[in-house]
């Protein structure tokens, strides 16, 4: 074949894109989804739902002892009453570290995660050897975090399901005495409230 | 760069690889129809949790997690067609006729279904 004219190229669709659109066509087709409505959803986890929510939660606990005892109550609650909710109905354990405890989420069986506070997982967290591996070694893949525990720190995993997702309250780093919650918030990161990290201490 | 894909158990953890949550539009897409569908109540996200479990817990999974949204893709279809929305035939003849309405599609252009050049190849009406 020369290329030599007309340079008209022809546009693609990989196998995965194609059955994609497959579906979405009969979806529609059948009334079962909105295309509009796809984009919408798109654009909420792409854009407007990430650990800026969660670091708000545990931003919050931090500051107001009485938001932080409804938080370790009932935390679906707690979170809900900022205005995050889990749009899969599922119930939310906030897990608070402590100077003997670090605790450390998985989801073993998928990726079960809590978006409405963190948003959608990153892609270690959805692999199988952090799936596989935070439970039977739980120290070592911290080690892989860079995080480096006391032996005598004890480490608690929790196996997240469809019905209970957990986040991790780390603890307030020292020197942040009189912080805004806003000022708070920056130090929290995703990580920190996966349990693969602790917070930033301040600058 | 050589991952190794064999035993997740020692495998080393993907990180370092803080990429956007979805790497492809239809990642995105596929992720989307099934928070659509669950809000529309055709199952219940521990209905979902089980299939996408059953997908990603198959051997052979990239231990880079780079197969994920296959996985979910092939969890949905499996859904779907449990539940009688979308049998496999018509998913595979329709995206057989995606695949060639794309080729038959100036680059620039919007790729639509109508621009499938042999429309009836195996392709019936979407059953039920």
């Amino acid at each position: 074949m020369s290329h030599n004219h007309d340079h008209q190229h022809d546009n693609e669709l990989d196998p995965f894109a194609a059955r994609v659109r497959a579906l979405e066509t009969i979806l529609t087709q059948k009334g079962l989804i909105d295309p509009a409505a796809i984009d919408v959803i798109v654009d909420t986890y792409e854009t407007k739902i990430g650990p800026r929510n969660g670091a708000k939660v545990v931003a919050k606990a931090w500051a107001d002892p009485d938001f932080a005892a409804v938080l370790k109550r009932d935390a679906t609650a707690a979170i809900g009453s900022l205005g995050y909710t889990g749009r899969q109905g599922e119930h939310m354990q906030a897990v608070f570290n402590t100077a003997d405890t670090h605790n450390l989420v998985v989801c073993t069986l998928c990726s079960c995660y809590p978006w409405s506070v963190l948003g959608l997982p990153p892609v270690w967290y959805k692999a199988p050897p952090y799936r596989s591996r935070a439970v039977i070694d739980p120290r070592g893949v911290l080690e892989e975090f860079g995080l480096t525990l006391p032996r005598t720190t004890k480490i608690r995993v929790w196996d997240s399901t469809a019905e209970l997702r957990y986040l991790v309250v780390p603890m307030r780093p020292d020197g942040t005495d009189g912080w805004s919650e806003e000022r708070l918030a920056d130090l929290v990161t995703r990580d920190a409230m996966i349990g693969t990290g602790l917070a930033r201490e301040p600058a | 760069m050589n991952r190794r894909e064999a035993n997740s158990k020692t495998a080393a953890l993907p990180l370092g690889v803080d990429e956007p949550v979805f790497a492809e539009p239809w990642q995105a897409e596929a992720f989307a129809m099934t928070v659509a569908l669950h809000d529309k109540g055709l199952f219940s996200w521990s209905e979902w949790a089980e299939a996408l479990s059953a997908e990603v817990k198959k051997p052979g999974a990239a231990s880079d997690g780079h197969d994920y949204y296959e996985h979910w893709l092939t969890a949905l279809e499996k859904v779907l067609s449990a539940k009688g929305v979308a049998g496999r035939g018509d998913v595979d003849a329709l995206a057989a006729a995606w695949e060639r309405a794309a080729h038959a599609t100036p680059h620039g252009k919007p790729i639509l279904l109508e621009n499938d050049p042999s429309p009836t190849e195996g392709r019936g009406g979407p059953t039920g």
